[in-house]
């Protein structure tokens, strides 16, 4: 009897355990699922002051940027943003998803064990790193090879035109970052490929397509919303990148015309005048205001595509 | 019957050209990645001594005279290793949570969506939340600040990844555990914690990785020092920031050394990298297959 109720305890003790490290993790399951929200108001109360004061038309689309005479126009900065993203999203795109589809498609096992590890690598390398790159390589590269190749040829061309003569700039900015952003567009666009059931393929090729009929009339069409999930994943990767852009795209608040130009993106924006921003009226409230438009539209990118992933990939 | 060869070539030619450019595509991208490396290690190692591994910098180090980048290499391991504490804490329990409690429920769901939204808010964002709650807070640049940024940064990478290999767990060995009596908790404690332990570590290490490479989050929350933080209230210097300030410097010898503490972080990532791949694949001995 005794017995009995000694085992009684113990197995209560050990529900009673269960229950509540149930109830515990289920609380730190919150935090995740309010943290996106709790960045959002702590920015947005911080920017308050700012977006009381002015319009945000006139902040988002004012083009002149002088903090000390309070006159803050996000223009310049947003427009730098969207040139070095575009031109980053460009270079990077085509080769990604040649290379994801010959991973998922032709590659041997061994190619794939060999690929796998370098894309962990360079995902793996820090973005300062990426900017010392683009410094030391990129910059002299846009500089002595490229430039020279575009002036007199492309001079007539509209945003090819070689209007200054460093090498930083938007072009230098695009290539790091298309870079940086491969490893995750072919990662994602690796894992969506290869939801697509053999069965599809065997059918294919059994009425005697080859395999690049097969990938196009078949496996694109099949994966195409995520094939694009991938791609905005990695734009919005790309346009909160912030130290290594910054170290090469020149930093200058210009509307760019040419992608030889220089530019100063959103986050180079943020990162680069932390120091300074407590002795002016209203420059902190502008900048965290510059980090929750980031923000917003990182989030808006980031949701449609995560959306769009998680369905396709549940489908395996 | 002339006019279905020519279609059969034509096919057979555009699949050789595809493939074509897909192998030179893949090779671009595996070659950038030589490239960097390449341009890390020949910039970086003429100017890589003792000196810049084993001392702080002294008077006059920032006008190309003396000592190291000590500090910025301890206080980068202090913000990663306590940021990557924090995160663990909090992944874990969340990791263990999805698959123990919440498997395809509604809110399991949501946690991992928004986990997936939180691993894509650059670390510049995190930066400024930092940032704007010190300020609410009165509080300033301090090594403290600078793990919470961390952490927040690490945080999704690190629960993305334990939720990725603990939902590889074979059922067969959880259903056993529940069978012989087991709660979840035990189950999640004592079989799913030990099982998937190669992982766990493996997504320990990435966030990590992560978390010591990263300089916009701890730019404006962790400040930078010549000196090594002996408090948690103390501001910090890091190894990406020593890199980015030296890199702005206007004395070459300083720049050079720039370049170097670009290649310690290089080496200090890659072996984070490598040695997590080994001490996965060693563990793996004593996972049940």
């Amino acid at each position: 009897m005794n017995q009995v109720n000694v085992i009684k305890t113990i197995q209560e003790n050990r529900t009673k355990k269960n229950i509540f490290a149930q109830k515990i993790f289920f609380g730190i399951t919150i935090f995740p699922v309010i943290l996106t929200l709790i960045v959002a108001i702590a920015l947005f109360f911080r920017a308050f002051p700012i977006l009381s004061e002015y319009q945000l038309s006139d902040l988002l689309f004012g083009e002149v940027w002088r903090p000390n005479q309070g006159l803050f126009g996000f223009r310049p900065f947003i427009l730098g943003t969207i040139w070095v993203t575009t031109v980053g999203v460009i270079l990077a795109v085509p080769a990604c998803l040649l290379v994801s589809i010959y991973l998922a498609e032709y590659a041997h096992a061994r190619t794939r064990s060999i690929a796998k590890p370098i894309l962990d690598l360079l995902a793996a390398i820090p973005p300062v790193v990426y900017g010392v790159w683009g410094l030391l390589s990129i910059v002299p590269f846009v500089d002595d090879v490229l430039a020279p190749l575009a002036e007199g040829r492309l001079d007539s061309v509209p945003l090819l035109s070689v209007t200054q003569p460093t090498g930083f700039g938007i072009l230098a900015g695009g290539i790091v970052l298309a870079v940086m952003i491969a490893p995750l567009i072919i990662s994602v666009t690796f894992e969506v490929l290869s939801t697509v059931p053999n069965d599809l393929r065997h059918a294919s090729l059994g009425v005697g397509a080859t395999q690049w009929q097969t990938i196009r009339n078949v496996v694109i069409p099949q994966t195409l919303p995520g094939i694009i999930a991938a791609i905005v994943l990695g734009a919005s990767r790309a346009l909160g990148e912030t130290i290594a852009v910054l170290m090469v795209v020149g930093n200058v608040p210009n509307i760019p015309t040419s992608i030889f130009d220089t530019a100063y993106p959103l986050p180079a924006l943020i990162a680069n005048n932390y120091g300074e921003m407590m002795s002016i009226p209203l420059y902190d409230a502008a900048l965290l205001g510059a980090a929750l438009v980031l923000l917003v539209v990182i989030l808006i990118f980031n949701i449609l595509s995560t959306l769009v992933l998680q369905r396709m990939l549940r489908r395996k | 019957m002339n006019f279905k060869k020519k279609h059969f070539e034509r096919r057979h030619l555009i699949e050789l050209f595809i493939k074509t450019i897909m192998r030179i595509a893949l090779i671009i991208v595996a070659s950038s990645l030589g490239l960097i490396l390449w341009t890390i290690l020949s910039r970086g190692l003429p100017s890589l001594t003792w000196d810049m591994v084993t001392q702080i910098p002294k008077g006059g180090y920032y006008m190309g005279k003396e000592g190291g980048i000590l500090n910025a290499i301890i206080g980068s391991i202090y913000l990663a290793s306590g940021g990557t504490l924090i995160a663990i804490i909090l992944s874990l329990p969340i990791a263990l949570y999805l698959q123990a409690y919440a498997q395809d429920s509604k809110w399991g769901d949501y946690v991992r969506l928004s986990l997936d939204v939180l691993w894509g808010i650059p670390s510049i964002v995190y930066g400024a939340f930092g940032f704007a709650l010190m300020i609410s807070l009165g509080l300033r640049a301090s090594l403290l600040a600078g793990i919470i940024a961390l952490a927040l940064v690490e945080l999704p990478i690190m629960t993305r990844a334990m939720d990725e290999v603990i939902r590889r767990m074979p059922k067969d060995l959880e259903h056993a555990a529940l069978a012989l009596g087991s709660t979840k908790f035990e189950v999640a404690l004592r079989v799913v914690t030990r099982q998937m332990l190669p992982g766990i570590i493996t997504g320990i290490l990435l966030a990590f990785g992560r978390g010591i490479g990263d300089a916009a989050s701890v730019l404006f929350t962790a400040g930078y020092t010549d000196r090594i933080p002996t408090s948690l209230m103390n501001p910090t210097a890091s190894l990406p920031l020593a890199v980015f300030f030296q890199l702005g410097s206007p004395y070459p010898e300083v720049r050079e050394r720039g370049y170097a503490a670009a290649l310690i972080l290089t080496i200090i990532v890659l072996l984070v990298s490598f040695g997590s791949r080994w001490l996965a694949s060693r563990l793996n001995k004593y996972t049940v297959k």
